[in-house]
């Protein structure tokens, strides 16, 4: 007897109910909001320079034979960003997004994102949002805020803008042999605490924003100074210890951008990884006029793992990696 | 040697760690999602049986361990190793010692086969199938009329093993027993 090959799906049909009903309804919250459903391309010319994300390659020509390129996305973010260069005003776009190498309890590289952008919000605008769709629909508790800085001094007992690098290192050392350490710089180690201390403690916290990341975790977010201490406008939501959503008061300043892109790419090459092509169109918009907006990218597997009480990815996609 | 990366890393993968051949029991891949990712292990050392918890950073690699699990049938000892010899027909024979035979001395029957993990073409564990048969060969007189219930003995096991065993069994009976709890399952039919 040969073993047949695993068809089934994975996720239950209830399951892939509640799924289709996350969609209904989500449309439905952004409908009654004015903001427009937009479709971009999962298939674009470029990846993206951020370090610790790995694109998958494709090879894409328009004629057939041709030698070909281009990046399955892992956000929707540039194209949307030209859109809203372009006028369009708030926008939302449900879509598929794609991310190398990760497989996990909470990871498929393939996965579903809400992304969404509002012209004339700030962060603290787009968080009562965030918070209005959350509860919306899992009908948890509105979300509390904690700042990074709170949030790494209470679960991991460090101050993350003034720890020392060597004791940093050494808080480390608990999981990582002193060499491992060496090479993963201060944002890594602080990485480390967050996955291994801070997320499991949060979830017995109750939904909570993550605000004001250090200037170096900015990644598009805009950056301003508190107290001496350059404090990025980035947002994360924990719900019950799951990152739900990141999100940004967006950077529109095409010299910054660009320069973040080199430096992605300068860390990029000290760690032995690829460089990535600039997206030129993308800092093209940027130069025309992005609007002053916030912007945040929602994880629709996850969520869905929250309302069905679920602790792995596989209960609500049909078909994960390995059967797809 | 060939080498894996954390993104190879699945149950039962055989590694090098610290020098000594590990078996890959969890992968965890943790990953803020702007931040860096990690795996979370856990290995068994095949030389101590010792469970491990180790974290990689996504992307480092471990070498592969030259193990292999192969079924053997037992042959003998001369008193330092016990010889083992490939069921595949190739007659080829392997020679165990003392640290690699362990605890399962007390189920090796000669002809029966048995698991040995070959760690660089050496044996590095032997290990018994679940259930052995095996003759006594010492217990105290069985006790006419006592089949179903109440009380044990100890009885000692052709290879030496011992179990508790119920009253009514005599030597010369040939036994079944769990080799994982060690424990008296039933009487064979003797042959």
């Amino acid at each position: 007897m040969t073993d047949a090959p695993e068809w089934q799906p994975r996720a239950s049909l209830g399951a892939l109910k509640s799924r289709a009903s996350q969609s209904a309804w989500l449309r439905g919250f952004f409908a009654q909001r004015g903001v427009l459903e937009v479709e971009t391309p999962v298939l674009g010319r470029h990846g993206v320079t951020d370090p610790n994300l790995d694109g998958i390659a494709a090879n894409a020509a328009p004629v057939a034979g041709a030698s070909g390129g281009g990046w399955l996305q892992t956000s929707p973010e540039y194209h949307m960003k030209r859109l809203l260069a372009a006028g369009s005003g708030p926008i939302y776009q449900v879509a598929r997004v794609f991310r190398d190498g990760e497989r996990g309890s909470r990871h498929n590289p393939e996965f579903s994102l809400l992304e969404w952008y509002r012209p004339g919000f700030t962060d603290t605008d787009l968080m009562a949002e965030v918070s209005d769709l959350v509860v919306g629909w899992l009908g948890c508790e509105r979300p509390k805020v904690l700042s990074y800085r709170d949030a790494l001094e209470r679960f991991a007992g460090v101050d993350p803008f003034r720890v020392a690098d060597t004791e940093l290192r050494r808080r480390c050392e608990q999981w990582l042999a002193p060499e491992q350490t060496l090479t993963l710089g201060r944002d890594g180690c602080l990485d480390l605490l967050m996955s291994y201390l801070v997320e499991p403690a949060l979830a017995g916290f109750g939904p909570v924003f993550i605000t004001a990341y250090p200037e170096s975790q900015a990644a598009l977010a805009k950056v301003s100074e508190l107290d001496g201490v350059r404090l990025a406008h980035r947002f994360e939501l924990y719900v019950g210890g799951i990152e739900l959503c990141n999100g940004y008061w967006e950077l529109t300043d095409a010299i910054e951008q660009r320069r973040r892109f080199d430096e992605d790419n300068r860390v990029r090459r000290l760690a032995g990884k690829p460089e990535m092509a600039v997206d030129s169109a993308l800092l093209a918009a940027l130069e025309a006029g992005v609007p002053d907006c916030a912007g945040v990218a929602l994880g629709l597997d996850r969520l869905l793992m929250l309302k069905l009480g679920s602790n792995n990815i596989a209960d609500v996609v049909a078909f994960p990696l390995e059967i797809a | 040697m060939a080498s894996y990366s954390t993104n190879e890393f699945r149950g039962g993968l055989k590694v090098l760690l610290d020098g000594d051949p590990c078996v890959i029991l969890e992968n965890e891949f943790v990953k803020p999602g702007k931040g860096q990712a990690f795996n979370r292990v856990r290995l068994r050392n095949l030389m101590s049986n010792r469970v491990w918890e180790r974290t990689f950073k996504s992307g480092e690699s471990l070498e592969s361990a030259d193990v292999i699990e192969q079924d053997m049938e037992y042959l003998y000892t001369d008193g330092e190793f016990w010889h083992f010899m490939l069921t595949d027909g190739s007659f080829e024979q392997y020679p165990a010692d003392a640290k690699a035979v362990g605890d399962t001395v007390k189920w090796l029957k000669e002809q029966d086969v048995y698991t040995v993990t070959l760690y660089n073409g050496a044996p590095l564990t032997v290990s018994p199938p679940n259930f052995v048969e095996l003759e006594v060969v010492d217990t105290d007189p069985g006790m006419k009329g006592d089949t179903a219930q109440g009380g044990s003995k100890p009885a000692t096991l052709s290879t030496g093993a011992v179990v508790n065993v119920p009253l009514f069994i005599t030597i010369g009976e040939v036994l079944k027993v769990d080799t994982r709890s060690g424990e008296y399952v039933n009487r064979v039919k003797s042959s």
